[in-house]
């Protein structure tokens, strides 16, 4: 029995959104009176993070703390309407509709805050700590808590605001597929490294090194969360995981986690992760959309790996180690590849 | 470990932001460490009931009786939901933006499709009374042939799976069994390249498995509302349809939710809340329904199988000059999403490349199985798997290294992508030669120098020309329906309208045209 | 169907309910009692997410009849934090970005106090082995096994 070391790669992009029926989102933004906002969302958070980057998206352009936004997510009574938390849509599109929201509430900010200080809301900048001032005169400053108080009470201002970021349906035509299939992509490029057992046909991963392009990360802990647990998905999708084991017959289907097969905690290996930020014209801050296409390079780059490791293609997925065996078998033995 | 490169494109973005860029906490966080989030089945009811459904035993089988009677005796059951009750028992999710034909009922009601469809619910006083009260409705199948490979369902003569699609693939464009991509000619590429690859790849179903399964809580509200807790990663998608089913205006619903225990693309179906509902109207009680382990495992709709046949030409000095790819999507007994995922799959060839000929064709086909649905990298995880594995085959084939074998073939800003609009914005390139970096891979000078922001356009950005086929003249199947179809006659399809003209002007479509005006384009 | 009475001690103080035969421990915690914290994944003992500690010791409070625990003392996540004061997993947990969509936090924090409580500077192997029953399908793991080394006494772990 021996234990084969092998590298592979895979280099991907992936379209964010999609082109179904038109794709919009909307967000409302308002203050309350102590100057605290409100991001009224129908959109879902499935632990994305849904509610913490467009928190951090509306605080960018309102120019106050993050910690005056709360996102209130998925109440159809409250929410406007927004398609849903798919096809990687999430942060482009409901990012860019907080936006709209958020400038719109800002603009009525400004206002009062003018209005208050007797100057030309153009000459105002606000602090990002909760406090608006004349430009070039910090001294002349009202806190955004004493605007909302004057909005409400005294001038009868709603500091609120709308947004919408749809992009339109754009026709597929039934003879080429010329389209517009999306507005921007995100790209990665991931190398893995796997050892083969070639008398069990087991595989192991040993480490992962990747390069992710997203446009901007809007908040690197939590594109660190997608990533990971993105690539581990992609690890479980390459070698564990299928309802059909037999595919197409599709008898002896797992019921329940001790058939459905993942790696566990102690399967998972090292992985090295560079973020690159080309950002998109369209998307909000340029962001782009970590959460889907994070997996995809796993799957390939594990599949050229374990041929350069064993000199075989598995070209079915999941790669079961029931079929690297029967691959090495057929092959009459691994047939280690030049070491990368 | 995560490093950010923000040496790679300084010069297109500003940096200068407060809280864009910080790796701030999450909103959520609190509530998560210490378990007060709250998720749908989290919200308690007074005199709530628990709805489970009978599903198929057979894969394809035309249901002869189904005798509910004993069940109806049984302890604590409320109430027994037929196909019959479902207002409009005939849906596809994706008749709310107009794309498909409606082909899945509620319950079926004459023929099951796929193993584990649901055929009655019971509502029960407990899911113990429930599950007990199962036991005792009895089915009469009349077992019919099954077909499970999509080859064999293309085949002439193979077992119609879905009425509605009777030729066992869903319709494009009113006149085609797929999705078509057409782009130079991709024979003559293949004629002229120094080596030619085909090959096949199969990826297998895959299941969400998110921790928290698929499920709802609907209950009375006051004034006729009715009030809805659910799992859904798309809230008015779900009110949408199951106003649709229920035949009842939109604002009768008042849905919660936003906080999910994982999706993936699993909870996009609308599984639960349309017999939730119903139960709660049926019963004027509360109702929650909430799919087990094992039925989210094997009957909720996983991620679909795909069969992908790819054939490449490439030269010898590595460049790629044609790619022809027919891939069929395993779509299960009904049509659920798996069609949208033919047609951003065809948008998604030939991979991040500058391929001058490329043809792809792809078909979303129907089987007696689990209907599948969307699931992270939705349309592009297997085609993705395919052409990667095929990309290193390819290097191999011709002596390069892979890493320098992708640079050479990236798209580039101003190339033409198949899909016949310009590459922007590319970075295919630079994650390369990052992760080359990172994984201490060695690749040449010139290919450490290339850029997406150099060499582009110019030749790449033309459109070779493109043989035109010779036409199908369409023969759209019209649209078969099946007893349980209660949908007004004014809601049916019309019959399918006269075959577009063939030729097209190269200008952009509408869509097209106004995607130019919103973001600008480019031209070399 | 008859009901049996039963008490025990639920996060230190003492509770008394009725239950049917064959409720098991997460029905009853989280229908009769009203703790939400305990979460369903499975109902089959594979995923973890119903941990509970009964008497210090991790049990699977889906695979537990809830009569077994009568007069024992059964812990859930609701336990952990000191009135405002987060425990120190919860707190690593959080410093660790260790959750996302959460469902899987209240099994995988009780796992890892079991844990901590017994071995208060584990391994990392150990840390794995720990968790190894808790599913978790959104972080990959590596941020949870972080967070229980940092949590663990000092934050001083083994190698």
């Amino acid at each position: 029995m021996t234990r084969h070391r092998g590298r592979g790669i895979a280099s991907i992009n992936y379209p964010i959104g999609m082109n179904l029926g038109g794709d919009p989102s909307q967000a409302l933004v308002h203050s309350n009176p102590s100057g605290k906002f409100t991001v009224a969302l129908s959109s879902i958070d499935l632990g994305q993070g849904m509610k913490s980057v467009t928190r951090q998206i509306c605080a960018e352009t309102l120019g106050v703390p993050v910690e005056d936004v709360y996102v209130d997510t998925a109440d159809s009574d409250t929410g406007p309407h927004c398609m849903g938390s798919f096809a990687s849509r999430g942060t482009h599109r409901v990012g860019n509709a907080v936006m709209m929201a958020a400038r719109e509430a800002r603009g009525v900010m400004m206002e009062a805050a003018a209005e208050e200080l007797e100057v030309n809301a153009a000459d105002l900048e606000t602090d990002g700590r909760g406090n608006i001032h004349v430009k070039g005169a910090p001294h002349r400053s009202i806190s955004t808590k004493d605007v909302a108080i004057a909005a409400q009470f005294k001038q009868g201002k709603t500091i609120s605001g709308r947004g919408i970021f749809l992009v339109p349906l754009s026709d597929v035509d039934p003879e080429t597929g010329e389209m517009s299939p999306a507005t921007c992509y995100a790209h990665a490029c991931l190398v893995a490294e796997v050892e083969v057992d070639d008398e069990t046909g087991e595989v192991a991963m040993v480490r992962m090194d990747s390069a992710y392009e997203l446009g901007r990360a809007l908040n690197p802990r939590l594109v660190e969360q997608q990533l990971v647990g993105g690539a581990w998905m992609g690890i479980s999708h390459a070698l564990y995981e299928t309802p059909e084991p037999y595919y197409p017959d599709p008898s002896h289907g797992p019921r329940d986690f001790v058939e459905y097969l993942m790696p566990g905690p102690g399967d998972i290996c090292p992985h090295d992760i560079a973020v690159l930020e080309r950002p998109a014209a369209d998307g909000p801050f340029g962001a782009k959309g970590p959460g889907e296409m994070c997996a995809n390079p796993v799957l390939p780059a594990v599949a050229n790996a374990i041929f350069n490791a064993v000199g075989v293609r598995v070209d079915e997925l999941p790669i079961t180690p029931e079929r690297v065996l029967r691959a090495i078998k057929a092959q009459g033995g691994a047939r280690p590849q030049a070491r990368r | 470990m995560l490093e950010l490169r923000k040496d790679i494109f300084a010069d297109e973005r500003d940096d200068n932001l407060k809280e864009i860029g910080k790796g701030t906490q999450r909103q959520d966080m609190l509530g998560h460490v210490t378990g007060t989030s709250t998720y749908f089945d989290d919200h308690k009811l007074q005199g709530m009931l628990h709805l489970k459904v009978v599903r198929s035993t057979h894969p394809h089988a035309r249901l002869r009786r189904i005798d509910t009677s004993d069940a109806e005796r049984s302890a604590g059951v409320r109430r027994i939901i037929r196909g019959s009750d479902v207002p409009r028992n005939l849906n596809t999710l994706l008749s709310l933006i107009n794309f498909g034909k409606d082909d899945e009922p509620s319950l079926a009601v004459d023929k099951v499709r796929y193993k584990g469809e649901p055929i009655v619910a019971i509502v029960a006083d407990s899911p113990r009374e429930a599950y007990e009260a199962m036991a005792k409705v009895r089915i009469d199948y009349e077992p019919l042939p099954a077909v499970f490979d999509v080859e064999d369902a293309l085949k002439p003569g193979a077992p119609v799976v879905n009425e509605t699609y009777p030729k066992n693939a869903f319709i494009y464009h009113d006149v085609y069994d797929h999705q078509k991509l057409r782009f130079g000619d991709v024979e003559r590429g293949l004629a002229a390249a120094d080596h030619v690859l085909e090959q096949r790849y199969q990826m297998s179903p895959i299941e969400h498995a998110p921790t928290e399964t698929n499920g709802s809580i609907a209950a009375p509200d006051t004034n006729g509302r009715y009030i809805v807790y659910t799992s859904t990663q798309a809230l008015f998608f779900s009110l949408d349809t199951c106003a649709k089913i229920l035949d009842v205006p939109s604002n009768t619903f008042h849905f919660i939710g936003g906080t999910v225990g994982g999706g993936f693309g699993g909870k996009v179906d609308t599984l639960t809340e349309p017999l939730a509902i119903l139960g709660a109207t049926l019963t004027g009680r509360p109702v929650r329904y909430v799919l087990g382990r094992e039925e989210e495992m094997q009957f909720g709709s996983p991620r679909g199988a795909e069969r992908i046949y790819i054939k490449d030409g490439v030269m010898r000095d590595g460049r790629i000059v044609a790619r022809k790819i027919r891939a069929l999507f395993d779509s299960g007994a009904y049509t659920r999403l798996s069609s949208y995922a033919a047609v951003k799959c065809a948008a998604h060839l030939p991979g991040p490349y500058t391929i001058p000929n490329v043809h792809g064709d792809v078909y979303c086909v129907f089987t007696n199985r689990t209907p599948a649905t969307a699931m992270r990298g939705f349309g592009v995880t297997a085609m993705d798997f395919a052409i990667e594995c095929q990309m290193d085959k390819l290097a191999h084939l011709v002596g390069m290294d892979p890493m320098e074998f992708r640079i050479l073939n990236a798209y580039r800003d101003g190339d033409m992508k198949a899909h016949r609009r310009e590459a922007k914005n590319c970075a295919l390139i630079e994650c390369v030669q990052v992760a080359a970096e990172k994984a201490k891979w060695p690749i040449r000078e010139e290919f450490k120098r290339a850029s997406s922001r150099k060499d582009g356009g110019g030749s790449r950005a033309a459109i070779s020309p493109t043989p035109r086929e010779s036409y199908a003249p369409a023969t759209a199947p019209s649209q078969q329906r099946t007893t349980y179809d209660r949908a007004p006659a004014a809601a049916r399809e019309p019959p399918p309208p006269p075959p577009p003209p063939p030729p097209r002007p190269q200008a952009p479509s509408h869509g097209a045209a106004r995607f130019s005006s919103v973001f600008g384009t480019r031209r070399r | 169907m008859a009901k049996t009475a039963l008490q025990f001690r639920h996060n230190g103080r003492d509770v008394a309910i009725f239950v049917d035969g064959g409720t098991n421990l997460l029905a009853a915690l989280r229908e009769l009692i009203g703790d939400m914290t305990p979460k369903f994944g499975c109902g089959q003992g594979g995923c973890g997410a119903c941990s509970v500690l009964i008497d210090g010791e991790l049990h699977l409070s889906c695979l537990t009849l809830a009569e077994t625990v009568a007069g024992r003392s059964v812990e859930t996540l609701d336990s952990l934090k000191d009135g405002p004061n987060l425990h120190p997993l919860q707190r690593a947990f959080a410093d660790n970005f260790a959750a996302q969509c959460g469902y899987c936090t209240p099994g995988m924090l009780m796992a890892a106090k079991a844990l901590l409580d017994r071995n208060p500077q584990p391994s990392r192997t150990e840390v794995i082995e720990a968790i190894s029953g808790n599913i978790c399908r959104c972080t990959g793991y590596e941020p949870i096994i972080n967070a229980v080394l940092a949590a663990a006494s000092g934050g001083r772990a083994r190698a």
